[in-house]
């Protein structure tokens, strides 16, 4: 049943590599905004809180739109990016994951400020008094006490990432071997006659790599909550 | 600043208002234990917040040793994790998430200071805490664990010490148990105290000398004998 062709192979592979980059990209500015939601308040945080959601809420197609105008080769941000930098996003796996960052975002963030909030303030206070300054309050008291949060927002980000289809088609299209993730390749055989086969394959496979990703993130997160909870 | 015993010696004269809550103090503390005594709600938490850094007074001065740590007419106010005051709190507030053994090194960490194997072995003989050093503080009892917040504070070299009533979360036989490792602590260590208590009975063996503080305010200071009156 998992006969995959080197592309279905490729579109797998390619999935998981934007998968992983978008997750990773994403986390210093996920646990930075996390951080400034739950912690600070400051003029426009309704705002900035709202834009971040906005992903959650807006059709996909239209973020990836959104993308495209803002990060295309010839549009004003892609342009100054290939120019300066070298960085091009469209129809390159890097804009397949900058749209997989940007729709799981919201939901990274969420997990991680909810865990943030969660953190008892008196215990920061007590690590300030022990001489910690606040950078290192943050990395050795904030941020471990946070993991349970971060690891749930690493999940959802990662399994948001594996199924993004919308946004990331509308911005990089659909190639083989360049932007086709497995949805996308999922998508174009079940367009083509006698592609069901290949599509049930992928379909398995998507299903394996999803089951994989949350048994582990169960297991880090049952780790990391002992570990807080004193065993 | 030093009394006659080089000591360091601790100058409060603090304002404070908490919504329609004011807490007025002005005292000065010696070498010893100088205890904060006084009925729940008297300020005594907030007065060594003050102290400690946690909570800015609206006007006042607090110096140690010479030292300004907050003047509000001199715009000085240094920063919590600058003054090198250690702090032991009702509950503890042992991190979690480390062993007692890296709860007790986190203040020298913090300091940068390099491991002083002989320090650490005093403090852990002085509150016989050895047997605890791989555990995790949720799997401490509240005598353990309040041992582990002396000794944790004690090992980031304070220059004072707060105690805010680290005995009150626990019954009467682990009080105890747990006041004769304070009283060597007051004479062996020689680090200042400043021990907040509304229990007359738990302080009287601890104090120097008593600073009573009621509705926000000083009313008397003075030597032991003002913890019966």
């Amino acid at each position: 049943m998992l006969e995959l062709s080197p592309q279905e192979w490729t579109a797998v592979a390619l999935s998981l590599r934007v998968a992983v980059v978008s997750t990773l990209v994403a986390l210093p500015f996920g646990i930075a905004i996390a951080t400034l939601l739950a912690r600070k308040s400051f003029w426009g945080k309704s705002l900035l809180d709202a834009v971040v959601h906005l992903p959650l809420v807006l059709p996909p197609v239209v973020t990836g739109y959104l993308l495209l105008i803002t990060f295309g080769r010839k549009a004003p941000v892609g342009a100054f990016l290939a120019d300066h930098f070298g960085i091009v996003f469209s129809f390159r796996w890097t804009g397949a994951a900058l749209a997989c960052g940007i729709m799981a975002f919201p939901l990274m963030v969420r997990a991680i400020r909810l865990s943030i909030e969660a953190i008892d303030r008196r215990l920061e206070d007590a690590a300030a008094t022990l001489g910690a300054n606040r950078g290192w309050l943050f990395l050795t008291v904030t941020l471990p006490l946070a993991l349970p949060g971060i690891i749930a927002g690493m999940m959802l980000a990662f399994a948001r990432a594996l199924g993004e289809f919308g946004a990331t088609i509308t911005f990089v299209s659909n190639i083989p071997g360049e932007t086709q993730t497995i949805s996308a390749a999922i998508y174009t055989l079940t367009q083509v006659p006698g592609g069901d086969a290949a599509a049930l394959s992928l379909v398995i496979v998507a299903v394996i790599i999803s089951l994989a990703a949350l048994i582990a993130s169960e297991w880090f997160a049952r780790r990391a909550h002992a570990r807080l909870h004193g065993v | 600043m030093r009394d006659s015993t080089g000591f360091e010696m601790l100058t409060v004269e603090v304002e404070k208002k908490l919504g329609d809550f004011a807490v007025t103090a002005k005292f000065a503390s010696e070498t010893g234990a100088t205890v904060l005594f006084g009925p729940s709600g008297a300020g005594k938490t907030t007065v060594v917040n003050m102290i400690a850094g946690l909570l800015r007074p609206d006007r006042g001065r607090i110096a140690l040793d010479g030292d300004v740590l907050f003047d509000d007419a001199a715009r000085i106010d240094v920063p919590v994790w600058r003054r090198r005051i250690g702090y032991v709190f009702q509950e503890g507030r042992l991190f979690p998430h480390l062993s007692v053994k890296h709860n007790l090194d986190y203040g020298r960490w913090m300091g940068g200071h390099a491991a002083d194997p002989a320090a650490f072995a005093h403090a852990v003989e002085l509150l016989d805490i050895g047997h605890l050093l791989d555990r995790r503080p949720g799997k401490l009892s509240g005598g353990e664990r309040q041992r582990v917040a002396v000794g944790r504070a004690l090992l980031m070299r304070p220059r004072l010490l707060l105690l805010d009533e680290p005995l009150a979360s626990l019954d009467e036989a682990r009080k105890k148990d747990i006041l004769p490792y304070l009283e060597r602590l007051r004479d062996e260590a020689k680090v200042p105290m400043i021990y907040v208590s509304h229990d007359a009975a738990e302080v009287r063996r601890i104090a120097s000398r008593v600073v009573r503080l009621d509705g926000g305010r000083v009313v008397a200071t003075g030597g032991v004998e003002l913890l019966s009156a």
